[in-house]
């Protein structure tokens, strides 16, 4: 059904966005709803909103790119959406097992003044702007966003993809400030020791 | 002096709210001496940067080129 959309041109030509784009877009916009999300069935839905919304609304696109950008930002209000929702039902604040076991791996790192183990201090990365440049760097930052915890991830990912100020993320989920910064801090730290375990730590991939 | 694991909140707090002048001197300090923090630092300001390039790069689903 999506495959036969045609939409027009601003020249009036009509531009056929063929089943292999579409399918190919609906599979970026999907993978970018579940990573927020965590829920495949709500992920569906609010792809399949706005792609409908998208090509609703008798907008003109001048080629791919244009209907991708337009889809994408209407995709992120459809996510801040479902998450405000969602915010209603749980609390975001609860810690769970794993938000816990991130807690003590972060602080395993430090000796008891609270300054870095020798073994455990940041390393520099070397280079790690050559690293935005690799098809495989992307996969493995993917992998390190999957693993965090569902919790953290929504508040991060609010921040940093939706690009939240932070009183908005608080007050959208209804934690405090300082928790927030917490939370955010959580995922930085979970994040970086990902990255530097799974991508820098071996100098990068191989290619 | 502060303690290394209060300067990763101090970084990863500067990216959400602007540190007052008090927090940034003795953040400045701390790192001037402290080689991990220093690090830690560039990373953060790294994650930042790849999360950007990550969201700008969906719709056209090339992350290669800014």
């Amino acid at each position: 059904m999506i495959a036969s959309f045609t939409l027009p041109s601003p020249t009036g030509m009509s531009v056929p966005f063929d089943t292999d784009f579409l399918t190919d877009m609906r599979r970026d916009l999907l993978r970018f709803a579940r990573l927020q999300l965590r829920d495949d069935a709500l992920a569906e839905d609010v792809v399949q909103e706005a792609l409908a919304g998208a090509l609703a609304g008798g907008r003109e696109f001048a080629g791919r790119s244009a209907l991708k950008t337009w889809v994408f930002a209407i995709l992120r209000n459809k996510i801040v959406d479902a998450i405000r929702e969602r915010s209603r039902s749980i609390n975001v604040s609860a810690l769970s097992v794993e938000e816990e076991a991130m807690d003590e791996t972060f602080d395993s790192l430090f000796k008891p003044n609270a300054h870095w183990q020798p073994d455990e201090a940041p390393a520099a990365w070397g280079d790690p702007e050559a690293a935005l440049g690799q098809e495989q760097f992307w996969a493995v930052f993917e992998a390190c966003l999957e693993h965090l915890p569902a919790n953290t991830a929504r508040v991060f990912m609010m921040r940093e993809f939706l690009e939240f100020d932070t009183d908005e993320v608080c007050t959208e989920l209804a934690i405090s400030t300082s928790n927030c910064h917490v939370i955010l801090h959580r995922a930085r730290t979970g994040l970086r020791r990902c990255l530097e375990r799974s991508w820098f730590a071996n100098g990068g991939a191989s290619c | 002096m502060l303690t290394c694991k209060e300067v990763t909140h101090l970084l990863s707090e500067g990216q959400d709210r602007k540190l007052t002048v008090a927090e940034r001197v003795r953040m400045e300090m701390h790192l001037l001496i402290c080689d991990g923090c220093s690090n830690f630092s560039r990373q953060m300001n790294f994650l930042r940067k790849a999360c950007r390039r990550y969201v700008e790069s969906l719709p056209s689903g090339e992350k290669k080129q800014p």
